[in-house]
């Protein structure tokens, strides 16, 4: 007891000349700490640049802020199916852990489809500008689950293909209802992350081939869901599930699904890795491949 | 249009269905407490947690004016029980102990880190971890902005 005291007056000196180092640091980030809620909790960031699972969007928000504190993200992701290849990146800032804005660019690589039918152009792209409210809630402790309300506005920025196959328009808004809960200790002593999102979209292959279509110009409720089991404080495994609306007639348009883990070796760096089943992408079926995805966050 | 609604009510259950475990009960057994390694265990758990804080630049300042051989006294009584083991708590409540810090969730996440540092440390299995945060963590609306 007494070495336990005795480190105790140390450290509160220490702390003394730490703050001194800590004003020193005040006008560069390099040496910011990181965000005062728990490792793993920002999730990953969702194709779209939302906090969540891979393309699924949760209640969390991005980076590591707690209340009356900032956080945040900087994310790129690859999912490669032989026939596409889509790129995404981008950023996004939480405050409070109450609001987070994001922004994301994706494209969508298709050699072999410009190829075979003579496309004009060879990759469809769009911008992706994000915003979510936590609603009430917390992902850990409340009596209640976190809930969050989020809307990402999209821009299609090259519209001549998703325009020639049926599409409506070229920028469009989703709307989703997100609930998230980490059940500590649930499944054989081992914390259970179970997420439901309702989304409220006419985006096309996510917007990538524009929004609305010959079939359905109008928004449907879509069911996305994930569940991950956490088999340590840095590891993470789990399934996601996202339905799409079906609004062009060119071409089906399939749900998605993915088997995911995911590393958290800091609050600084989260590695996700998955293997995708995308279905019928374009009159291409059986897309399927690997989705890689770095973060950055604080 | 019909099944769209019925689906749609079942992923508002689940979505509106995640609601946590309020405050717990005693345990039902002392098997937590055998696989923290028993009263030895625990302590060795306690005087990590009291290492861990002591470098936590973080929270450290909250315990400037603690009485450290106390605080390790009754938290061993704490966890002790928690765990269901053979002890009783003789501290004040939750509440009346952390009044007047203005602790923020920051502050409570950054102890639920050095408790977990400090059950590492002891190579206690993730499972056992989890099981004295989840006895822990109803205590935290009693512990932050008081």
């Amino acid at each position: 007891m007494r070495r336990a005291e005795r480190l105790f007056r140390w450290a509160a000196m220490k702390k003394t000349a730490l703050c001194g180092i800590g004003l020193l640091c005040l006008a560069g980030t390099v040496c910011a700490d990181t965000g005062g809620r728990l490792l793993a909790t920002g999730g990953v960031t969702n194709i779209e640049g939302s906090a969540g699972g891979g393309i699924v969007p949760w209640a969390v928000l991005s980076g590591y802020g707690a209340r009356g504190e900032w956080g945040g993200d900087a994310f790129a992701t690859r999912v490669d199916t032989g026939d596409y290849r889509l790129d995404a990146f981008g950023a996004s800032l939480a405050f409070n852990n109450r609001v987070e804005l994001s922004v994301a660019r994706q494209r969508l690589d298709m050699d072999a489809l410009t190829k075979a039918a003579g496309l004009p152009h060879k990759s469809l792209n769009q911008d992706i500008f994000g915003v979510k409210l936590r609603l009430f809630g917390d992902l850990v402790y409340d009596r209640l689950p976190q809930v969050a309300l989020g809307a990402q506005y999209k821009r299609q920025t090259n519209f001549l293909i998703p325009s020639l196959v049926g599409a409506r328009r070229d920028s469009d808004t989703d709307y989703y209802l997100a609930g998230s809960r980490l059940f500590l200790g649930a499944v054989g002593g081992y914390n259970l992350l179970v997420n439901g999102t309702l989304r409220y979209s006419r985006a096309n292959e996510t917007g990538l081939l524009g929004f609305g279509g010959d079939r359905r110009d109008s928004r449907t409720l879509l069911k996305e869901g994930s569940v991950a089991l956490l088999l340590n404080p840095r590891w993470v495994v789990g399934v996601e599930y996202r339905e799409k609306p079906d609004n062009l007639s060119f071409a089906g348009e399939s749900d998605w699904q993915d088997v995911f883990v995911g590393y958290f070796p800091s609050k600084r760096l989260a590695l996700a890795a998955a293997w995708a089943e995308l279905g019928e992408i374009a009159t291409l079926e059986d897309q399927r491949g690997l989705f890689l995805s770095m973060q950055l966050s604080y | 249009m019909r099944r769209q609604l019925r689906a749609t009510a079942s992923v508002a259950l689940i979505l509106f269905g995640l609601v946590g475990c309020a405050a717990s009960p005693a345990p039902e057994n002392d098997s937590l407490y055998q696989a923290m390694g028993g009263q030895a265990g625990i302590n060795r758990v306690v005087e990590g947690l009291l290492y861990q804080i002591a470098d936590d630049e973080r929270i450290v300042h909250h315990f400037a004016d603690t009485d450290i051989a106390r605080l390790q006294e009754k938290l061993q009584e704490q966890f002790c029980v928690e765990a269901g083991g053979p002890c009783v708590y003789s501290g004040d409540s939750m509440a009346d102990v952390h009044a007047g810090f203005e602790l923020t969730e920051a502050d409570f996440n950054a102890l639920v880190e050095d408790l977990i540092a400090a059950m590492e440390a002891e190579q206690l299995p993730v499972i056992v971890q989890n099981r004295l945060l989840q006895r822990l963590a109803p205590m935290r609306a009693d512990i932050i902005y008081r």
